[in-house]
């Protein structure tokens, strides 16, 4: 049973390829308006349990609903936002300017043979708005810094206004303080404009003061709850699944850093 | 130039084409360059090559073929070519480039032993390596003007997947973008442009008006559009410039054509120099 204000909602799902469960009996889901971050080491699944979200994967066990809706009878994705782990790994000489690359993200809701109007034009104007990236818009992508480029395509990602984003591993070749810089954004995008986030990433002691919800990830779920619950959850088992010492609560943005 | 340009009727067919190609070769090349697929022409020219030495071939045998324009057959070749090339990048995942040289001299070859069937070594054959504007007939003319709106059109309509599925392929998937029917009308595209652009500039240098004018745009331009922008006139300046140096100096136009983009493009390249250097 799905309550209705879980957006995402995956039910006893396990997925293998060939032999060998890569996921098994998840019970995971993203209740509207929270901030998730799931969390797992390299390999754990968490790419393959965000194509199952994406209907890319089908599980041999359990159900997936979005928005409510079983997955097959699901069909308006542009209500899910996707940036991918890749998405800075294009070709830099592309020639391609940041409102060109925005407005990539209205292909789907604009349809087939449709162009872009002046509706259209603005809403990339308020996307670049949004994460502020509006000066740039006229320089080419390859220009830009890599965090500015993660910044323009959380704004493709936005530009078609999705109700959930899911940002796969965002920050991977970023420098740290456009990491920091970038959970700031995500913060915000959450609290002030209401969008549903869920970040995955292997990075866990910098995510937890961010977001309201964790999953802990490695081919079961070794956690799923509030934040502050999983501050309570010990180290000890975190480390267990790590497969060695990390630490997992280590807030010391108050001293601004290194 | 002008006179002659009213009175003859060739010129004013090999200007029209040159004008129409020089508007869809650079065009086509901008997402060509920008997907890395830049040799995929030349593979492609040779295919044609092969279809135009079939057709000739045919016209030796059967008279009422001899009525047929070989573009014709060639853009036929053209098109099989293409897909066959989406296969064989299928077939070797880990090695794409490869399907370029399996195609390219594939086609040769197969042109090689048509034309000897046909007795076809003479000097038609140097017009369709090196290209002849003399050789452009009304009916030439009129296909590439069908190909020139077609191409327009269809582009206009997919631009935006078409941008799309260069820029960031998986992303394009995820959003739903139809990437393998967009695939396969580009290159049908591409296939029946080399055909069609052939005629002026010949086999061996048709992938010239495809990649020197985005080369030299892409350095300068601002955002995707400008570079197509660019890319079309400098394609225009080349073809149009090279064909009346060609009338002038009485040399070949193609080569002559080819010669002008690659000025264009070191022209271009000392300007952003220049400019770097200044700042």
């Amino acid at each position: 049973m799905s309550t209705p204000n879980n957006l995402i909602d995956l039910q006893n799902v396990s997925f293998h390829y060939g032999d060998g469960y890569v996921l098994e009996d998840i019970s995971f889901s993203i209740p509207e308006g929270a901030f998730v971050g799931l969390v797992g080491p390299n390999g754990s699944g968490k790419s393959t349990l965000i194509k199952l979200i994406f209907g890319l994967l089908k599980p041999q066990k359990g159900n997936v609903q979005i928005f409510g809706k079983k997955i097959n009878k699901f069909h308006d994705w542009s209500k899910i936002g996707y940036v991918s782990q890749k998405a800075n790994s294009f070709n830099s000489g592309f020639p391609a300017s940041v409102f060109e690359v925005v407005s990539m993200g209205l292909t789907s809701k604009l349809g087939l043979f449709k162009f872009m109007k002046a509706p259209h034009r603005k809403a990339v104007m308020d996307a670049l708005q949004l994460v502020g990236m509006s000066d740039f818009s006229s320089s080419n992508i390859g220009e830009l810094s890599g965090g500015q480029q993660q910044r323009v395509f959380i704004a493709r990602a936005l530009v078609s206004q999705p109700e959930v984003l899911i940002l796969d591993e965002p920050t991977v070749g970023v420098d740290a303080n456009s990491t920091s810089d970038f959970y700031e954004l995500l913060g915000k995008l959450n609290k002030e404009n209401g969008i549903t986030l869920l970040l995955v990433t292997h990075d866990i002691g910098t995510i937890t003061d961010k977001v309201t919800h964790v999953a802990c990830l490695n081919k079961t779920l070794h956690f799923h709850g509030e934040t502050n619950e999983f501050e309570q959850f010990n180290e000890r088992e975190v480390s267990g699944f790590y497969g060695h010492h990390v630490h997992v609560l280590s807030h010391d943005h108050d001293h601004g850093g290194i | 130039m002008i006179q002659a340009l009213w009175k003859f009727e060739f010129l004013q067919n090999a200007f029209l084409a040159g004008i129409l190609i020089g508007i869809i070769a650079p065009l086509l090349g901008v997402f060509i360059v920008v997907r890395r697929q830049a040799l995929i022409a030349d593979a492609l020219s040779h295919i044609t090559l092969a279809g135009i030495a079939a057709s000739l071939l045919l016209g030796k045998y059967f008279t009422f073929w001899q009525g047929i324009n070989p573009v014709y057959m060639g853009m036929g070749f053209s098109a099989a070519g293409s897909l066959f090339i989406e296969q064989l990048r299928k077939v070797y995942k880990h090695f794409e480039e490869l399907a370029i040289p399996i195609t390219l001299s594939g086609g040769i070859g197969l042109g090689v032993v048509f034309l000897s069937l046909a007795d076809g070594f003479n000097s038609d054959l140097f017009n369709y390596l090196f290209g002849s504007v003399i050789a452009i007939s009304r009916s030439d003319l009129s296909a590439v003007a069908v190909i020139t709106v077609i191409v327009v059109i269809v582009v206009t309509l997919l631009y935006k997947e078409l941008f799309f599925l260069s820029f960031d392929e998986e992303q394009a998937n995820v959003s739903g973008v139809r990437a393998k029917w967009i695939h396969f009308i580009f290159i049908l595209l591409v296939a029946f442009v080399i055909a069609v652009s052939m005629q002026i500039v010949g086999v061996l240098l048709v992938s010239a008006l495809m990649t020197l004018p985005v080369a030299a745009s892409i350095r300068i331009a601002r955002g995707f559009k400008q570079t197509i922008v660019y890319s079309i006139i400098f394609g225009e300046v080349a073809v149009l410039g090279g064909l009346i140096l060609a009338y002038y100096l009485d040399i070949a136009p193609g080569g002559t054509i080819v010669l002008l983009s690659a000025l264009i493009l070191l022209v271009v390249l000392l300007f952003k120099r220049m400019k770097q250097w200044k700042s």
